[in-house]
């Protein structure tokens, strides 16, 4: 492998508390040399990247996507979402167990990870927390973590049942491992494609209440307080209420390890973008309500939301041009988390670059143990995006490299275009110039 | 927190959900807010002047032109009334039903309608179980489709046949409608609102002509949130109170089919809100009293009621063909849409 010397760039590496004009080295997939302009020792003989104008920052972590492969790859596959995640400028991914057969297992974990499924970044397996993720029988976690799961989950489908998920979260504890909890109580949710309100009421659809989300996000708080000398980690995955950040929050201040994520979905649009039954603004959890939405930036502004994650999830065409009611839940997002984060939290609502790109790669690391990534410091692994943070774009999902197009960001603006994204000193992606 | 930031949080401005591309076709029916309240009137006109006219001259204004009649759901009297209507103005009619083999296994709403538009129909009157299909057909097809019922959604000409009713009778003669035709009037919708496209078409429509709507119901079939759908909703959740406002009184059945999960003790529900006929008697005595029909005698209206002076439900009938055929004839045709959208084809008067 050949090193790559990337010059003239702006270093953004907010964990090691870098924002300064610098130099980057990356030899054997790890970073060699941090040096001020043109101060690299070692960068004879390797490969130069001119990042003039451009922010190099630690290459972005999407902490929740659905790559699809094993049984759909109709709708993605591992090497097509890892292409459009590194066109996105992520390094590295977790996917979702909800494949077919679900990953509930050590086989079906090491096989997500091998070369031959031609990844183009890391894929890191988050396993089912149960077996066929039932929400039953708890699957073995040492093993799990052993083969590469960095947690578990039955994302998709809620652990409804209270002595599964105690077991869920002390198992997990003890295995170094958190629990991502999908969480919606599905009997207040039955039959419902959107959101409730108003606005399912006007089209005649059956409405998911908020208290779906947060009743469960609140009964996980609660046995996180009861297990709490096991410091179990819960994290909420795509939290999307007032109600659940409310409860997130308060969790937090009582000095519990409870953690969540937010979609970008979630903090740009509401239920009203569901319109005339546009089924590319049908998701679970579903856009919500206005107040929802505002709750959720201020979560993401006063530092309550710990990352970024697209809920990548790919569908074909077809799948989505059918009734409102019958269309599968899902968006895909990693080809505009970037560009929407920059655009929107970092222009409109002017949260610090190095906060934004925290939530898109320290941050998620740190809440999977993912070491040597998220940073960019000496030693960690050589992922790195290079992106002209400057740079106006507008979203045409035909363009990217994902199998599926199914995006509510279609025509969107975005700002922030990915020059280069390195997978452990690798080039994953290098924009056409 | 610095002040960009407090900035931000009052008001996180994003953009807006995009301007509605329906309908594709000028002469789609999906919503009665597809209508402007001049379109509600050429109808409104129109159904008159075809019901009045020769039944031959009637039947060339869309002789040998083809329809095509979507039902996924089984329905008598809608499915007959629009047939009746498009064959008297001489259409050619086919219909393709889920309970017959015509729907195959499986194919999707739009591969139906495109094979429907390819086997040569020139408009889709489609009835379906799913919120939204009209829109999803009129999308795949960009044909003019006429919704006649989307899932709990609308069902525009029953609200238009409902109009007519109600304009028939309170204001006998009137030419053209504004937004003052019905001032003063109130119009109460009883019983399952939450599951009813009825309720959902007419307390869209009914205020656009000057009526207050009173929606009345328990809360599991009438959520709070109805009277956000539009202007000059209420909701008056005692009967007597409400039938005592009323200029006219919609009653409307209970969808066990959809009441899934809901508890509903249909005793408790008769004692709050069967219109009897000493209710009527004592609260209303000259209320119109409306039921988009099927009745179920004995639930929401007693046979008394449903059969007595006061009831509309025969009538509503009658007008439900009237209103199809200016709907069927203003898809095909020109006729029934603003001059400037559309060059006339032939001679229609
Ligand atoms: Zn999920």
């Amino acid at each position: 492998m050949t090193a790559i010397a990337i010059l003239g760039g702006h270093l953004m590496d907010p964990s090691a508390g870098v924002d300064a004009k610098k130099d980057l080295l990356l030899k054997d997939g790890r970073v060699a040399e941090i040096a001020g302009p043109g101060k690299l020792k070692g960068a004879a003989g390797a490969e130069k990247l001119d990042a003039s104008g451009l922010i190099v920052a630690p290459g972005l972590i999407d902490m929740h996507v659905h790559l699809r492969e094993p049984g759909q790859e109709y709708k993605e596959t591992i090497a097509t979402g890892t292409a459009a995640a590194a066109a996105g400028g992520f390094t590295a991914v977790a996917a979702m167990p909800n494949t077919t057969p679900v990953n509930d297992s050590p086989e079906l974990t090491r096989w997500m990870q091998a070369p031959e499924r031609g990844a183009a970044v890391r894929v890191f397996p988050i396993a089912a927390a149960t077996r066929g993720s039932k929400g039953e029988a708890i699957n073995d976690y040492a093993a799990l973590r052993a083969a590469g799961a960095v947690a578990v989950s039955d994302d998709g489908h809620p652990i409804l049942k209270d002595n599964v998920m105690r077991e869920a979260l002390t198992a997990a504890a003890r295995g170094g491992l958190c629990v991502i909890q999908h969480a919606e109580d599905t009997r207040l949710s039955q039959g419902a494609s959107m959101n409730l309100g108003a606005v399912s009421f006007k089209l005649g659809l059956r409405g998911m209440p908020s208290e779906a989300e947060s009743s469960i996000v609140e009964r996980d708080i609660r046995l996180v307080a009861e297990l709490r000398d096991l410091h179990p980690h819960l994290h909420v995955a795509h939290l999307s209420t007032a109600a659940a950040l409310t409860a997130v929050r308060q969790a937090r201040r009582n000095g519990l390890r409870v953690t969540c994520e937010v979609a970008p979905h979630h903090f740009l649009m509401t239920d009203e973008h569901v319109g005339l039954y546009d089924t590319h603004a049908r998701m679970n959890p579903p856009l919500r309500a206005t107040a929802d939405r505002e709750a959720v930036i201020e979560g993401i502004l006063d530092g309550v939301v710990d990352a970024i994650a697209t809920d990548h999830a790919p569908h074909a065409m077809h799948e989505k041009e059918v009734e409102f009611e019958y269309a599968p839940n899902g968006i895909i997002g990693l080809e505009t988390a970037l560009g929407l984060s920059m655009r929107w939290l970092h222009g409109e609502w002017k949260m610090p670059l190095g906060r934004v790109l925290s939530l898109l790669s320290a941050q998620p690391a740190a809440l999977l143990g993912l070491k040597g990534r998220g940073t960019l410091a000496a030693g960690s692994f050589a992922d790195v995006v290079v992106f002209d943070p400057r740079a106006e774009w507008v979203y045409r999902a035909m363009e990217g490299k994902s199998k599926a197009k199914n995006t509510p960001f279609e025509g969107w603006t975005m700002q922030g275009r990915v020059r280069w994204t390195i997978c452990e000193g690798r080039i994953a992606y290098a924009a056409a110039m | 927190m610095n002040p960009a930031q407090s900035t931000a949080r009052r008001k996180p401005a994003t953009p807006p959900p995009p301007v509605s591309v329906f309908p594709f076709n000028s002469g789609s029916l999906l919503s009665v807010s597809d209508l402007t309240l001049e379109g509600v009137g050429r109808v409104l006109t129109r159904a008159t002047e075809l019901e009045q006219m020769s039944p031959l001259r009637r039947g060339s204004i869309l002789a040998k032109r083809r329809l095509a009649l979507l039902f996924y759901e089984s329905s008598t009297r809608t499915r007959t009334s629009f047939e009746l209507a498009a064959k008297a103005l001489g259409a050619d009619t086919t219909l393709v039903s889920s309970l017959s083999s015509s729907i195959e296994k499986g194919e999707s709403l739009k591969d139906t309608g495109l094979t429907l538009r390819a086997l040569g129909a020139e408009g889709i009157i489609l009835r379906h179980p799913s919120s939204g299909a009209a829109w999803l057909l009129e999308a795949s097809t960009r044909l003019p489709v006429i919704n006649a019922g989307d899932g709990m959604h609308e069902h525009p000409t029953q609200a238009l046949l409902d109009l007519r009713t109600l304009v028939m009778h309170l204001r006998p003669g009137l030419r053209e409608v504004n937004d003052q035709t019905l001032a003063g009037v109130t119009v109460s919708i009883v019983g399952d609102v939450l599951h009813s496209r009825v309720a959902r078409s007419n307390m869209l429509l009914l205020p656009r002509l000057g009526a207050r709507v009173l929606l009345c119901g328990p809360k599991e079939l009438l959520p709070d949130m109805a009277t956000s759908s539009g202007p000059g909703i209420e909701i008056e959740r005692d009967f007597e109170t409400a039938l005592r406002a009323s200029t006219a009184v919609m009653m409307l059945r209970i969808q066990a089919e959809r009441l899934a999960g809901l508890k509903l003790d249909l005793n408790d529900y008769k004692g709050k809100y069967q219109l009897t006929g000493q209710l009527l008697a004592t609260h209303a005595p000259k209320a119109l009293v409306l039921h988009p029909g099927p009745i179920i005698r004995g639930m929401e209206i007693t046979a008394g009621v449903a059969d007595g002076p006061q009831s509309m439900i025969l009538e509503q009938v009658m007008h439900g063909v009237a209103i199809r055929m200016a709907v069927v004839e203003r898809a095909l045709t020109s006729a029934g849409r603003p001059a400037a959208q559309e060059p006339k084809k032939g001679d229609l008067a």
